[in-house]
């Protein structure tokens, strides 16, 4: 275990050094959303009854925010070790790739965390917090950041250079976060766009999460969270079996 | 393109084993296949019995390597690296040999130093102690002396050869052929890829070495004179007769086989 805790606490203690970049930034670019969007539209747009779109935001905002973050902490980790080279220093000890994969994954997972704590703490001074089903909240939030956090680490084994982990980061995390419907709700969405939202498996991440909070949800929460344990599911495999073959690492 | 072929060699238990061979040739490579860095097309390795594939964390467990390659992390101090990186092999509470290390490497002021701050040198250090914090029965060194000072470099040779002498094995690739003379009791040469010569260093040197030991004088007048050597107890005696001659000896210089010779002979 203690070769676990320690490349874990690693990846911990490299984004936390500095936090600066790594959680005060994205909490600000959170805020920022919140006040423009919000202001812009609070008392304009209604989603669900008796929700302010402030109150609809805030959700949407925070699971943005995991994501990413859980993505960036294990991608970035990854590509710049391999770049740096000091990758041997994980590579030649005794470390098993489940152990690997673990501990950044859970890296990524404290990383979301945090700044989507951050996010929410900072954002409850402007708008009234609801909290309506907080062990929903927690399950979409852990499956999220873990799920990215995998993601990351299978963008981070491919990617050879930092502007192919960009490209992987601006065309797809990007656009998967954005169009899952942290800023509107899907049923105000043309039908093909509606049918086309149901295909991206983030969306049940936001949707889920934000039914933890507001007690509304565009798809019942226990099938969203059955759509992205099984994402999970799909993906931990394929970045376990990439990790087992030292793909792009050991070569 | 193939980086090695059919590479055999065992080293035994407790050896001072050099791979010396012109850049290219596949030192690191041979390296990296053996640390699991790199998976070999076909073949295998074993490091004291373990499979470094099968086996992988026996294998790796046995094994420190101070890569080539000058790499970091930035993100800490050296201190912490050490920790980190005695924690990957499962060790916690490691810091009495931590300590002892430093000090062997000259590290200890600067042990709260981040690595970024550090110089060359001193992360060349920094390597050589990350690969010794499980204590590794076998130790691999890859060029280890690269861009070191002449005390680190004596002091470095001072702290492997007593390892050596505490049983560890010693694997090391340099292009300072003096230290490879000096502590490796076999040599491997490597050209492109395959083995060209194995054997111990004095074998070695007395094969490939050239011509005998020489000796140049020079006399006081001038006069120059080069006597070959059957050996060094053959030195005195031929001298003798140059001064029954007159000669009075102003300079003396003795030219014996090295490796360098051998290098030259077995890889250009
Ligand atoms: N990642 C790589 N991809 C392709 N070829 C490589 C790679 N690394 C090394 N090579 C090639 O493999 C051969 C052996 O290189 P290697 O680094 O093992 O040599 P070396 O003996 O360690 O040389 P040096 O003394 O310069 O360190 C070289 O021809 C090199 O160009
Ligand atoms: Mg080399």
């Amino acid at each position: 275990m203690t070769t676990f805790w320690t490349l874990f606490a690693k990846e911990t203690l490299r984004f936390w050094k500095v936090a600066m970049q790594t959680v005060a930034a994205p909490v600000l670019t959170s805020l920022l959303y919140l006040v423009i969007f919000g202001y812009a539209f609070t008392g304009r747009v209604q989603v669900y009854d008796g929700v302010s779109y402030a109150s609809f935001l805030v959700p949407g905002l925070v699971m943005m925010s995991v994501l990413q973050n859980a993505f960036a902490n294990s991608s970035s980790s990854l590509i710049q070790s391999k770049i740096t080279g000091n990758i041997v220093f994980i590579l030649l000890p005794p470390i098993s790739y489940l152990e690997f994969f673990a501990a950044y994954v859970l890296g990524a997972v404290v990383r979301g965390l945090v700044v989507g704590a951050g996010v929410l703490a900072v954002t409850v001074w402007f708008v009234e917090l609801h909290l309506a089903a907080p062990a929903w909240i927690l399950a979409f939030a852990l499956l999220g950041a873990a799920l990215l956090g995998s993601l990351g680490l299978v963008a981070g084994i491919f990617a050879e250079k930092i502007d192919q982990l960009a490209a992987f980061q601006n065309f797809l995390i990007l656009p998967l976060t954005f169009l899952s419907g942290v800023f509107y709700s899907i049923h105000s969405l043309p039908a093909f766009w509606q049918r086309l939202s149901h295909a991206n498996p983030f969306f049940y991440l936001t949707d889920g999460f934000r039914y933890g909070f507001l007690g509304h949800s565009d798809f019942p929460p226990a099938a969203s969270l059955a759509v992205v344990a099984a994402s999970f599911f799909v993906v931990s495999l394929l970045t376990l079996k990439l990790l087992q073959s030292g793909y792009k690492l050991r070569n | 393109m193939r980086a090695l072929a059919g590479v055999s060699l065992a080293v035994e238990e407790g050896e001072f084993f050099g791979l010396l061979g012109p850049n290219g040739a596949g030192k690191t490579t041979l390296i990296n296949v053996v640390a699991g860095l790199v998976r070999a097309d076909a073949g295998s390795v074993r490091v004291m019995g373990a499979d470094v594939v099968r086996d992988y964390r026996s294998a790796r467990r046995r094994l420190g390597v101070v890569p080539q390659e000058l790499v970091f992390d930035p993100f800490f101090t050296v201190r912490e690296t050490l920790r980190i990186q005695s924690g990957y092999y499962g060790i916690r509470g490691n810091d009495a040999w931590i300590d002892e290390v430093m000090q062997h490497l000259d590290l200890t002021a600067k042990a709260d130093v981040n690595m970024r701050a550090l110089s060359g040198g001193m992360k060349r250090r920094v390597l050589v102690a990350q690969a010794l914090v499980h204590k590794p029965p076998v130790i691999v060194l890859d060029e280890p002396t690269a861009g070191v000072d002449v005390e680190l470099r004596q002091g470095l040779w001072q702290f492997i050869t007593r390892l050596n002498r505490d049983g560890h094995t010693i694997v090391l690739t340099t292009h300072y052929l003096e230290e490879a003379e000096l502590h490796c009791s076999r040599i491997a040469m490597l050209k492109a890829g395959r083995i060209v010569a194995l054997d111990s260093t004095r074998n070695l040197l007395a094969r490939f070495g050239g011509s005998r030991t020489t000796a140049r004088v020079v006399a006081r007048d001038g006069r120059q004179f080069t006597l070959e050597l059957a050996g060094y107890g053959d030195l005195e005696p031929q001298l003798a007769r140059l001064r029954a001659q007159g000669v009075e000896i102003a300079d003396l210089e003795l030219d014996r086989p090295d490796l360098e010779q051998v290098f030259l002979a077995l890889t250009s």
